[in-house]
């Protein structure tokens, strides 16, 4: 890969881990005035902005990368949602409270792992970016965590509920652990993660916390995969819609 | 869930390294874990604090009005336990 290579491929990769984060922050953040009740409406805004505030060091390299007078705010409000690259699990609804803590055990598992490979990364930049976030994420995971256990070995409705949110979700936990050509690429230099290799773990931990939880871990009968390649489901439109409506409406606008 | 099915506590924190733990307000949690949570959540996200400690608010025992009499008036008319009651000898010079 000669140099103008790497940083056109660095610089996609940082826009994926941008669109990763916008996608779940904006989806976290539709909980806001919304929680079961004030001290978790809260918590739910601090996981939400953790995650914009990831988005925005993301965009940023990839803005200082592309050097051509694009900024954060055109990577995340001026683009399609083809051309979004999040993993399709981030874009789905919210759902009840219990989906939303079972999506985030899901991701914040993956994340810790993710995190910690990508924080020894040769590009310093993703490896610094890594480094603040694996602090954020090993909280929410804390706090996903917990929320499961006391859903899932809770009340019947809360199991039943929780149960059915990680049945949901499941297929679309597959293609977090199908890295495409780029991200082999960027592994095999040193500077991104082959999340192939972190599926073991991943699921080691996973299934500890679901056992406790008293939940059984599905069957791996259907899959949907998309994200990565740009084709999504239904719901990343209407999201985008709502997060990039001010911004279009009124280009380059602040206060 | 509703609210009625969670706890009070009272939270602390400490905003420095060799600081008291100060009383800054309550929350409501179903335990002592997510007391902890929430108060970092609610408490600390403006870097107000190095340490956390949560109570449960019926844990803490107070004292009440009708004790204040008994309590705290004695000691009105017993100057003498403050430092400033004290004239220092003027060789002490600040004390």
């Amino acid at each position: 890969m000669n140099d103008d290579d790497s940083k056109q491929a660095t610089l996609a990769y940082a826009l994926r881990l941008g669109d990763d984060s916008l996608v779940l922050g904006q989806r976290i953040s539709e909980w806001v005035s919304n929680a079961p009740f004030l001290e978790e409406d809260i918590a739910c805004g601090n996981v939400a902005l953790d995650y914009i505030g990831r988005a925005r060091l993301y965009y940023g390299y990839a803005a200082e990368l592309a050097a051509d007078g694009r900024d954060e705010d055109d990577f995340a409000y001026l683009r399609s949602a083809r051309e979004f690259r999040n993993y399709l699990i981030y874009e789905l609804p919210r759902g009840d409270f219990a989906f939303t803590q079972v999506r985030q055990l899901l991701v914040d598992l993956f994340n810790t792992g993710y995190l910690a490979a990508l924080a020894g990364s040769r590009d310093a930049t993703l490896a610094a970016i890594a480094a603040k976030a694996i602090k954020e994420t090993r909280y929410h995971l804390r706090r996903s965590r917990e929320w499961v256990l006391r859903l899932g070995d809770g009340t019947g409705e809360s199991h039943r509920r929780t149960q059915k949110a990680l049945d949901d979700l499941w297929g679309y936990t597959h293609e977090l652990f199908e890295p495409d050509a780029l991200e082999l690429r960027l592994a095999a230099a040193g500077t991104g993660v082959d999340t192939a290799a972190l599926k073991p773990e991943w699921k080691r931990a996973l299934a500890a916390v679901l056992n406790e939880a008293t939940l059984s871990l599905p069957a791996d009968d259907w899959a949907v995969r998309g994200g990565r390649t740009g084709y999504h489901t239904e719901n990343l439109g209407h999201l985008l819609t709502q997060l990039q409506s001010i911004h279009r409406a009124y280009p380059g606008c602040r206060w | 869930m509703s609210q009625e099915k969670l706890e009070l506590f009272e939270v602390f924190i400490r905003s420095r390294r060799g600081l008291d733990h100060k009383h800054v307000g309550s929350l409501h949690a179903q335990d002592h874990e997510q007391a902890l949570e929430y108060a970092r959540d609610c408490y600390t996200r403006r870097s107000e604090g190095v340490s956390i400690w949560v109570v449960r608010s019926r844990d803490i025992c107070a004292s009440q009005e009708e004790d204040s009499e008994s309590f705290f008036d004695p000691s009105d008319d017993k100057p003498y336990r403050l430092a400033t009651y004290y004239k220092l000898p003027d060789p002490v010079d600040n004390m």
